[in-house]
This record gives structure tokens, C-alpha cells and sequence, in this order.
């Protein structure tokens, strides 16, 4: 049988297995660290457990409003996740909703999975009061750019300053 | 960053097409509402066309309809068809002292983040903007826009 366009564009989407009507977006649980930890060293080629961990331990093991890590699976595996919290008055600013990473499977992409954890998350933050939500990454990274800019994002008013410590 | 007018037609054109690809619309319709010379524009409007951003449709009701990926064409894409941006050697302070040296990596710095700005942004992502612009002033989206004041 020839494959249809969704499995040219989308491997992970065929026909008769998972498609994009049963990914499901939840709460991550403890066991969803290590897939967690998978996904993100499958994109950056750095395996990060005790990172994924301590983050994962700090949003949930403090369910403070605004705190929030969610991830997207689809019939029982994981294919995204995006987590957040809101932060008040660091560098003079307000208190809005930070979003701390956001990753999808590759071949899961361009199905919306992205937009509808960033969906799940801002969410979340707007009914804990806040009305803007930040992130920060790479400038080089023109693909998660790209996608943040068409959830409506745009640069904000704080400029990331550095040095080389010698 | 200061546009070229020529680049600002095409990206006017663009968007027009694109926030309304269930329809053709005529060259003199978006002359008309920019305020931008009909000869001047066709030649944009070429310029896209030969890019395989928009198409001619020919015939009644012909005109110009959007035939890119709006989601994968950027800023950047489409001002590079109508000018060169980025850092230029040429325009760069001399490298043979320090102060050049350190105001090169200063305006260099301003550089990338403008170009990191154009290529990251879709034509889909600045139409969701013009959407939100003129939601928030719905008269100021009926106003002739006038290019030459802006260029």
C-alpha cells in the first residue's frame, strides 16, 4: 500500500498505529523522567538525567500555583513535554509565566503537539493571574524560534548580557 | 533597520496575499490600498513570482494569490529577494586598531539579533500580528497606508 502523505511527512503517524487524534497531554509523573531525559538527549545529543530529575522534582515536589510540567503522549509513548513556572520580580520584572523548555519528538512535529502543550502551560499560568509569559533561548536556534514567534511571542524588553569569566 | 521600499512592497504584497489565500487579488487593488505606484509594484510583484512566493491567475476575477508555505517562509527570505542585509565588510570599522576592532563586535552583535529577528519570523507569525494590530484598531487597518512617509 502506498503511504500517505502524513506518513511521508510523519513516520511516527501512520495509518492503523498512532495518529495525531490520540496524543493526549497530561501531567508528567516520576516515570516519565527518564523518557523525559530521552527525548531531550535524542534533540541536544546530551543525556541530562540528574537535570530532567532536579527539574522535574522542583516543579512537582512544590505544587505551588503556576508550576507546571506537562507532557504529550500518544497510545503510551511520550512524545513532548514542556514545563514552566511563574516567577515574580527577578530582574525588576512583573510576575509572568516562564516556559523552561519545550521539546516534541521529530517525527511528531508540525501536528500541533508543540502548540497545544504551549496551549496546556499558558493555560495554567493564566489562571493563576498571570497576563504574559517569557522564554529565552539560543538566537541560532531558528526552528524553536520560529515556533514561540508563531504562538504570537515577540522580543521582550530584557536583553541576556554575558562574559567570559577568565 | 531601515527597509528599502522595494522590500516593504514585496512585504506588503505578501502579507495582503497571505491573509486572504482564499482569494485572487489584483495588482491595482494593492497598489491602491498602500499607496504604492502600479509600475513599481509590478515589479515587486515579479520578483515574487519568479521567487514561487505568489502566482498570476489569469483571466476574469485574475490577479495574484500566495503559493509558499506560510509557516516556512520568513522575513528574511523575502527581504533577501529585494536587498542584501546582514553584516557588510565593507561597512565595517577597520580591524587594524582596537577601538575598530570592539565597535565591529558591538555592531556586529546588533546585527545578529536582527537577522536572528527576520529569520525566525513567518509570514503566518507577522499575519497573526497584523490580525492582533488591527483587531486592537480596526480603523487604522481601513486607512491608505502611505509607503513613502514609512520608507
Amino acid at each position: 500500500m502506498d503511504k500517505t502523505d502524513d506518513e511521508m511527512r510523519n513516520p511516527s503517524f501512520k495509518s492503523g498505529a498512532a495518529t495525531v487524534d490520540d496524543v493526549v497531554i497530561r501531567a508528567a509523573v516520576a516515570e516519565d523522567v527518564s523518557d523525559i531525559a530521552d527525548l531531550d538527549a535524542r534533540s541536544t545529543g546530551q543525556l541530562k538525567r540528574d537535570y530532567w530529575q532536579g527539574l522535574f522534582d522542583h516543579i512537582s515536589g512544590h505544587p505551588a500555583t503556576g508550576r507546571a510540567f506537562f507532557v504529550a503522549e500518544s497510545r503510551g509513548r511520550l512524545i513532548g513535554f514542556i514545563c514552566g513556572e511563574i516567577r515574580a520580580f527577578e530582574f525588576g520584572s512583573e510576575p509572568s509565566g516562564w516556559v523552561f523548555a519545550l521539546e516534541v519528538e521529530s517525527s511528531a512535529r508540525v501536528h500541533s503537539v508543540g502548540t497545544r502543550l504551549f496551549d496546556f502551560l499558558a493555560d495554567g499560568f493564566r489562571r493563576a493571574g498571570v497576563n504574559k509569559v517569557r522564554t529565552m533561548l539560543d538566537r541560532r536556534n531558528e526552528l524553536v524560534l520560529a515556533f514561540f514567534r508563531g504562538q504570537g511571542m515577540m522580543t521582550g524588553p530584557f536583553i541576556q548580557l554575558e562574559k567570559d569569566l577568565e | 533597520m531601515k527597509l528599502q521600499k522595494a522590500t516593504l512592497c514585496g512585504l506588503y504584497a505578501v502579507t495582503e496575499l497571505a491573509a486572504h489565500v482564499d482569494r485572487q487579488i489584483s495588482a491595482a487593488e494593492i497598489a491602491a490600498k498602500y499607496d504604492i505606484s502600479l509600475n513599481h509594484l509590478a515589479k515587486v510583484l515579479r520578483t515574487l513570482v519568479r521567487a514561487n512566493v505568489i502566482e498570476s491567475v489569469r483571466g476574469v476575477g485574475g490577479g495574484y494569490r500566495f503559493c509558499g508555505n506560510a509557516k516556512r517562509v520568513t522575513l528574511y527570505d523575502l527581504v533577501m529577494l529585494f536587498e542584501e542585509i546582514g553584516p557588510s565588510a565593507q561597512d565595517a570599522p577597520p580591524t587594524d586598531f582596537a577601538e575598530g576592532r570592539a565597535l565591529g563586535k558591538v555592531l556586529r552583535e546588533i546585527d545578529e539579533i536582527a537577522l536572528a529577528s527576520l529569520r525566525a519570523t513567518s509570514i503566518a507569525a507577522l499575519v497573526k500580528v497584523i490580525q492582533k494590530e488591527t483587531a486592537a484598531d480596526p480603523s487604522a487597518a481601513k486607512a491608505s497606508h502611505k509607503l513613502g512617509a514609512n520608507a
